[in-house]
């Protein structure tokens, strides 16, 4: 199925976006990793929402989402790895999947944060976005996961389980990895190699490896559409919250400060409205 | 149709004969392997007659994959004279592949 709007993000800012073009009949699907992977989720008591004081990002959240979900928002729990444009609409590669959309709006945050040091020198040569992708390519071969989502468990899981040598490094304590997989508990992080990944760099100690999986919540809006314009790290729009891509439109925190509810959501309509009027137009 | 599907000999064959060869590393669970598949079919029928145009699934050559340094799919890698001229990692637009083409025929 073709939809009319595909919006890669399913946070404040994206599902205001979905809203929008449903509520203009456009069929709309939302591609985002879990709630609980969105920074809203964690806020304990939001304060500046007009209307709703008081409420914790979790309870916002499942109100955003009820909202949605009635208007008949379809949503889809996955990475969108990458998009391209094709036939006048785009391809939207979601972990194995594809799904196909006449317009984009980005709303992925900046939940990703900047790139790790060695990490852009070495993608094609031991840097992956995608387990499900690369995994094979380095059976019984030695990778670090690099876990910064709440499904990197089960992603290394399943490296683990075509016969990778896995070890999982993150900030916290991962849950639901397979106990076979060795964790290092790191906050600093580099990569190193000459040409190809030779190790990761984890709070002074080198973990050697052939391959580095960043398993991230949202992959980081150039990797995921080449030619996209920035301003800064964050996507350039327009008033209309265009990018520089016809029919690509972009809201929430992926395109600037204040990173707040209020602007993500006020910019998530704009974007779905324009969404829906570019549509109308073709 | 001119999209050859090619195994370790077929790939060997189609290298050694010198002509400008593009061949595309996928697999099918992978999403943006999926994505550039249409591309490198219309490619195989615009190139038709000028470039050898094909595909190596690493599930099964896996071997072959490994034996040229395939980390990420899709990885698209240009053949001529019998060597390797080029290779694109990730999904790029339709013009990147094209464009290697064109300035190799």
């Amino acid at each position: 199925m073709k939809y009319d709007v595909i919006v890669i993000g399913g946070g404040p800012a994206g599902l205001s976006a979905a809203v929008q073009a449903r509520v203009r009949n456009k069929s709309v699907l939302v591609v985002s990793s879990p709630t609980a992977d969105l920074p809203v989720w964690k806020a304990e008591r939001i304060d500046n929402y007009l209307g709703l004081p008081g409420l914790s990002g979790a309870e916002l959240m499942e109100r955003f989402e009820a909202h949605a979900q009635e208007l008949g928002v379809e949503r889809r729990t996955g990475r969108a790895l990458n998009a391209m444009p094709m036939d006048g609409g785009f391809f939207v590669a979601v972990d194995s999947d594809v799904v196909e959309g006449n317009a984009l709006v980005l709303a992925s945050g900046v939940s990703q944060g900047p790139a790790l040091p060695g990490e852009l020198e070495h993608l094609g040569a031991g840097v992956s976005y995608c387990a499900t992708c690369d995994g094979m390519l380095y059976r019984n071969k030695d990778v670090v996961v690099v876990g910064k989502s709440t499904h990197a468990p089960e992603e290394a899981n399943y490296l683990h389980g075509l016969g990778c040598r896995v070890t999982y490094v993150s900030a916290k304590a991962p849950e639901g990895l397979d106990p076979a997989i060795p964790v290092v508990q790191a906050k600093r992080l580099s990569i190193l190699g000459e040409g190809k990944v030779s190790g990761v760099e984890a709070d002074g100690n080198t973990i050697p490896c052939d391959g580095v999986f960043l398993l991230r919540s949202a992959v980081a809006p150039t990797q995921l559409l080449p030619g996209l314009e920035l301003d800064g790290p964050y996507i350039r729009v327009d008033r209309n919250m265009a990018t520089n891509l016809p029919g690509v439109f972009a809201a929430g925190d992926c395109t600037g400060l204040p990173l707040q509810i209020s602007k993500a959501v006020g910019e998530g309509l704009v974007a779905g409205l324009r969404a829906a009027e570019y549509l109308d137009h073709q | 149709m001119a999209l050859y599907h090619f195994n370790l000999d077929g790939l060997k064959k189609a290298v050694s004969s010198g002509n400008l060869t593009m061949v595309d590393f996928w697999a099918s669970w992978c999403g943006p392997c999926r994505m550039v598949a249409p591309t490198i079919e219309k490619l195989a029928n615009q190139y038709e007659g000028k470039a050898i145009v094909g595909k190596v699934n690493t599930d099964e050559e896996p071997a072959l994959a490994q034996a040229l340094g395939i980390m990420n799919i899709p990885t698209v890698i240009f053949f001529k004279d019998g060597k390797e001229i080029d290779r694109k990692v990730g999904v790029m637009p339709p013009e990147a592949y094209a464009a290697v083409l064109e300035a190799n025929l």
